[in-house]
């Protein structure tokens, strides 16, 4: 395999085990407001991700930091055209990040109250923005012969992009309710299994509209993109059926593989492009005129190919160790 | 102001308060790990009690320093995405090695510390700690690659079709010279903030408690005892921090005059060759050349710090400015001369200063003393933003001084700048990140007073886990030991 289209993939993983990952941890972030009745019961909720959602949130990092590292001018053009929404985002997770950290560290229930706002507004713009940003790649954007964004909003927001959003919104708040069932007990499971139970539905129809939009965008569609949205779209029915039963692990297996399927569709959709131009076919940034040099590429293949998976080893390790279900009697 | 002065103005504020942060974090992970192994070793309740409260001012810290950490990652692409363009195939790669070596384990068990307690074996628990403290090491060690290869660029190629700089030797790029002295010298500086906080907040308790005998927090007999020791270790670890700081900067010093000449005739504004060359402490008047009204000099000492021979030769602005209008064409090649010759003062007075009331507390609190006078509590209260000012102004110094190149002798500050943002788009986003920082930088603080103030923390015995207990089915509707 060529090392751009290796680093393509990566990058692609990267983005995966960031929307899988912090995708129910936004999810939770949501059901913070309506569903949780009272303030421990809030505080069961922060606690299942409490130990893990920064942890989490690295894979953001990562999979920025490889961009650049691996496709300089991807980098360069996406963040300084997507920077408003990208401004956004960065509010949204600063001040979600501290109030999952600062929440229990004043005692006026006005104080906690603000904070919980912080953390439903930090899940929700990010979990919606994300997905408007990676729908815009598939869809391209007004560059012009310096890769530069000559554009504006409306070329940013449309409704492509728009149902994008709506696609990672909902997607984590399936994931995060299948999350928050596998990780709690008693009354707020049974609640948390009844609300993915009514969820199912709409989201599936939700995802199934942007896949197909995503297909029918190429006239001649990538079979692993088709593939990707039939997973997808295949899991979440899985999902709605293990929930059903009970089985709280398959259901949250199931949301992990639909945000997976997703994602592929997605970056199958865009290889070999990486951010094409509107404009003008040949403005576009690809995988061949956006990448580093050989040896850089060579060079950060030697140290990703030992680390992503040290990484993969020790965060599955943490989820094992907190693995224990909690409920309102462990709240201290 | 245009695009360029409104993303310089962004830039240096992001950075600056991120690295409020940085250093605290760097310095107390390291100092909670010591802590805790000292309890592991002696199981004396005392260093539990030391490695929680300060433990929870690091997890303070942490929060506001992950956050701003993440605005860092993407500002590059936002406001510099021609700098991005041309050197990414360099700079990526020591950034993206941060992110997957050093952020991934600082995060990840940190999280498993924090929730562990009294839930995983007690000799795993304390591995995190040190895990995480070796995780900001590396992740300092990245980043200062990076700003290092800005500072003297080393590795590379430009490749002339492209318009680009390329990669050619990693290695190099890890061992630029700049960065082998700059890690060293920003990690001590970083010990100076960590043991001023520990030895400010002991000083602190302390001489409360003598001055009001009747109102000390609960436990206090304990308490003093602890905080004493507290007293010791935070400022041993300003004194190590900053005799370390003195030495690896005047190594500094030496690859600044090889490298960045025009940086050091800046520090000193010397604007005519001299041979020895004078430092002057304090100058009054102004700095463009003309002579000062009045200016206290050490003779001799700018030719050690810049040679390492009292007699070396410092060439100075004016000289330089020929020789690189030669080089590179017709510009202004000397960065603002004010900033860099204060700034550069006052990172080393802020350290000196840290240092000695290091050593007076020492002194103070010999056998069992303990000073009561007010001075005592002012001399706590500014102890630790001292070194806090001397890291902002050693990062002003030297990013200032590099101007007017972004990355040295390659790119000018002026060429870096995205084309396609608007001057109000980065004024949004100035103002945005200005407001959000000073508040959240004043959260900050208030949190910090307020946790440091109440005394230690009660471990016994409805604490529980004075004894690390074993993870055991058998309690499983126990309260969690720790929760948000
Ligand atoms: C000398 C050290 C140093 C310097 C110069 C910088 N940082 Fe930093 N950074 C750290 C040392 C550090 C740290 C000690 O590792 C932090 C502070 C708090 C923390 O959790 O990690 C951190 C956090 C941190 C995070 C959040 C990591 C997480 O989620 O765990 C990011 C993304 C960055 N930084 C990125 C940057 C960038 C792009 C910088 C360049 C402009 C930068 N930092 C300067
Ligand atoms: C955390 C420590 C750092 C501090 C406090 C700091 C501080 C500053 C300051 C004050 C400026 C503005 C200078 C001016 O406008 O004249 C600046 C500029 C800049 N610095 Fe740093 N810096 C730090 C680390 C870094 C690192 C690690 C990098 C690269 C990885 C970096 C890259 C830059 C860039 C790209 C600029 C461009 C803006 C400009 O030069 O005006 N800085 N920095
Ligand atoms: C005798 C005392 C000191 C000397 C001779 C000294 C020297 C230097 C020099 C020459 C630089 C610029 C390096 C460059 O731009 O290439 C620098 C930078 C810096 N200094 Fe100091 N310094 C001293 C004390 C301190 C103290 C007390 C602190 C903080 C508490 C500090 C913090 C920093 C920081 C954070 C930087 C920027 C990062 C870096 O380039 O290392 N320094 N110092």
């Amino acid at each position: 395999m060529e090392s751009t289209t290796l680093w393509f993939l990566l990058i692609a993983v990267l983005w995966t085990g960031y929307l899988a990952l912090e995708g129910f941890d936004f999810g939770v972030g949501l059901l913070t407001r309506r569903f949780a009745r009272d303030d421990t019961e809030r505080r069961v909720l922060i606690n299942t991700i409490g130990p893990v959602w920064d942890g989490n949130e690295v894979w953001v990092i990562t999979a920025v930091g490889a961009t650049f590292a691996a496709f300089p001018e991807w980098y360069s053009t996406a963040w300084s055209a997507y920077y408003l929404p990208l401004l956004l985002i960065l509010l949204a997770l600063i001040g979600r990040g501290l109030a999952f950290e600062y929440r229990a560290k004043g005692d006026t229930d006005s104080w906690r109250r603000r904070w919980d706002l912080v953390i439903f507004v930090g899940s929700a713009v990010p979990a919606f923005v994300w997905g408007v940003i990676l729908a815009g790649f598939v869809q391209g954007l007004p560059l012009d012969a310096r890769h530069d964004f000559v554009g504006g909003w409306a070329d940013l927001v449309t409704p492509y992009t728009l149902l994008g959003g709506v696609v990672t919104l909902a997607l984590a708040l399936l994931h995060g309710t299948h999350y928050v069932a596998l990780k709690t007990v008693g009354d707020i499971r049974v609640r948390a299994r009844r609300l993915a139970g009514r969820l199912a539905v709409p989201v599936g129809v939700v995802l199934a509209a942007f896949l197909a939009w995503t297909l029918l965008r190429d006239d001649t569609p990538s079979r692993l993109a088709a593939a990707g949205a039939l997973v997808t779209v295949a899991a979440v029915a899985a999902g709605a059926t293990a929930i059903a039963r009970g089985r709280e692990g398959w259901a949250f297996v199931a949301t992990f593989a639909a945000v997976a399927g997703t994602a592929v569709t997605l970056f199958a959709a865009l290889f070999p492009d990486v951010l094409p131009s509107t404009l003008d076919a040949a403005n576009g940034l690809t995988t061949a005129n956006a990448s580093s040099s050989d040896y850089t590429l060579t060079v950060m293949t030697w140290v990703a190919v030992p680390f992503v998976p040290a990484v993969l080893i020790y965060q599955s390790w943490v989820y094992w160790m907190f693995r224990k279900r909690i409920g309102v009697q462990h709240i201290p | 102001m245009d695009v360029l002065d409104l993303a310089r103005w962004q830039f240096g504020i992001t950075t600056v308060v991120h690295f409020f942060f940085v250093p605290f974090t760097i310095s107390m992970a390291f100092l909670v790990a010591i802590m805790q192994s000292v309890w592991m070793r002696t199981k004396s309740e005392r260093w539990l009690r030391l490695t929680k409260f300060f433990g929870k001012l690091l997890l303070i810290n942490l929060a506001v320093g992950v956050v701003t950490g993440l605005v860092q990652e993407f500002q590059f692409g936002m406001n510099w995405s021609d700098f991005s363009r041309f050197v990414g195939d360099v700079f990526g790669a020591p950034l993206a090695m941060e992110a997957l070596l050093a952020f991934y384990l600082e995060s990840v068990f940190v999280g498993v510390w924090i929730f562990g307690w009294g839930r995983i074996p007690p000799k795993i628990h304390l591995t995190t700690i040190w895990v995480t403290a070796f995780g900001t090491l590396l992740s300092a060690y990245f980043i200062l690659a990076a700003n290092s290869f800005m500072q003297n660029p080393v590795g590379y190629e430009i490749d002339e079709a492209a318009g680009c700089a390329e990669l050619t030797d990693i290695w190099a790029v890890l061992t630029n010279k700049v960065l082998l002295v700059t890690f060293p010298h920003t990690i001590f500086a970083a010990f100076m903030v960590g043991g001023g906080v520990v030895a400010a907040v002991a000083m602190w308790h302390l001489v409360r408690g003598a001055r009001n005998p009747d109102d000390a927090a609960p436990g206090a007999p304990s308490d003093r005892g602890a905080f004493r020791t507290a007293l010791r270790i935070g400022a041993v670890t300003v004194l190590i921090g900053g005799i370390g700081v003195a030495i690896t900067g005047d190594t500094q010093g030496k690859v600044m005059t090889e490298v960045q000449p025009m940086k050091m005739a800046s520090a000193e504004a010397l604007y005519e060759t001299a041979q020895p060359a004078p430092f002057s402490l304090f100058t009054v008047g102004t700095l463009d050349g003309s002579e000062a009204l009045y200016s206290i000099e050490v003779p001799q000492l700018l030719s050690f710090l810049g040679t390492g021979s009292f007699d070396g030769q410092v060439e100075g602005i004016n000289d330089l400015q020929a020789q690189y209008e030669e080089l590179y064409g017709p510009g202004d090649y000397s960065p603002n001369i004010p900033v860099t010759y204060w700034t550069f003062r006052m990172m080393i007075t802020m350290g000196g200063l840290a240092g000695l009331i290091a050593l007076w507390q020492l002194w103070a609190t010999r056998r069992g003393r303990v000073p009561a006078s007010p001075w005592a509590l002012r001399a706590a209260a500014v102890l630790p933003v001292l070194p806090l000012a001397g890291n902002a102004f050693g990062w002003i110094f030297t990013e200032m001084g590099r101007q007017p190149w972004l990355v040295f002798g390659l790119m000018r500050t002026e060429s870096g700048i995205s084309p396609s943002t608007s001057a109000t788009t980065v004024f949004v986003s100035l103002a945005a990140f200005t407001v959000l920082y000073a508040g959240l930088t004043w959260l900050w603080v208030y949190l910090l007073l307020r946790h440091a103030r109440p005394g230690l923390p009660d471990v016994t015995p409805t604490g529980g886990d004075a004894e690390p207990d074993q993870p055991d089915e058998a309690d499983a509707d126990k309260p969690l030991s720790f929760a948000y």
